[in-house]
């Protein structure tokens, strides 16, 4: 039988290499919104093995409302991504630096 | 080894291979369409968690909603490749050094040790007439509506800010005015001229 560990497991390896996405694509803002994505989806993994194993239906409405938050998130990312090509020509990390930050 | 066994461990090893092959890809075309890929293979991974009503929704809305948009995104922007690949190498050595120690430190915490079969017994098969959509949707209008209500309005909000945040207003687009086109009187149109008249 698959074991609770074997979810866990998986979903660890998933947020770990969208951690190591985020540190080696850190220009591309395209891909660190994807990167984001498949942080969202290991933790919904979690929720759902939770879930399972714990014979408890809430923790797949988490997963509902997170996806609905994630989809909302999506959107109006991509839609700030596409008025910031609009205005700067560019979606590099690197140039957007007029806070100085 | 059972076949749910088997299934998992298939299905597990595609979405670690899809989600190296997303931050790995030279191009985000391709990143998005391996994306597409993680998504189903997790889909399938909660099917086995029988999760089934997620899973077709997460097929649903994320394969068919959100990355479209991604794509679409990335074949509408025309980015400079290679200026964005500068600086891969660079950040390589410490973004798998940093992944590898939260793997491991990850992997002491959830690992069989804690989480395993003998901690977490699977549950009982459910009944044959048993259906996850409708118990998802009895707790969701019943026990957890406000929250629902809330996200229906979160959705609204998203809907609202992507139009307002694209839209552009150029100077040369003709567009009508209805509030103008309601108040018209009939002498803005009609000129009624006395002449004399002619042969």
């Amino acid at each position: 039988m698959i074991a609770l560990s074997d979810y866990l497991i998986v979903s660890a390896i998933l947020f770990s290499l969208s951690v190591a996405g985020i540190f080696i694509n850190r220009k591309n803002l395209i891909l660190l919104l994807m990167c984001i994505e498949l942080m969202l989806l290991a933790v919904n993994i979690n929720f759902v093995a939770f879930s399972y194993f714990l014979d408890d239906m809430a923790g797949q409405v988490f997963v509902f409302f997170i996806l609905t938050v994630a989809a909302a998130e999506a959107a109006i990312g991509l839609a700030i991504l596409v008025v910031l090509f609009r205005n700067r020509h560019t979606i590099n990390v690197q140039d957007l630096d007029t806070l100085k930050g | 080894m059972s076949v749910e066994k088997f299934l998992f461990y298939v299905f597990a090893a595609m979405l670690i291979f899809a989600s190296v092959m997303v931050i790995t890809r030279r191009n985000p075309v391709h990143s998005v369409l391996f994306l597409v890929l993680a998504f189903f293979n997790a889909a399938a991974l909660w099917m086995l968690a029988e999760a089934e009503f997620l899973a077709i929704a997460l097929v649903l809305v994320y394969v068919g909603a959100v990355m479209v948009l991604f794509l679409f995104v990335v074949m509408m922007l025309d980015i400079d490749l290679s200026e964005m690949r500068a600086g891969f190498m660079k950040y390589l050595p410490l973004g798998i050094g940093i992944s590898a120690v939260m793997v491991v430190e990850l992997l002491m915490v959830v690992g069989p040790a804690y989480f395993g079969l003998d901690k977490y017994a699977a549950p009982a098969a459910k009944a044959a007439d048993y259906s996850n959509t409708e118990a998802l949707g009895t707790l969701l209008y019943t026990e957890y509506l406000y929250p629902f209500e809330i996200a229906a309005v979160i959705l609204l909000v998203a809907i609202i800010a992507a139009i307002s945040l694209t839209l552009r207003k150029r100077p040369e687009t003709k567009y009508q005015d209805p509030s103008k086109q309601v108040t018209v009187k009939k002498e803005h149109r009609l000129r009624v001229i006395k002449m004399e008249a002619e042969e």
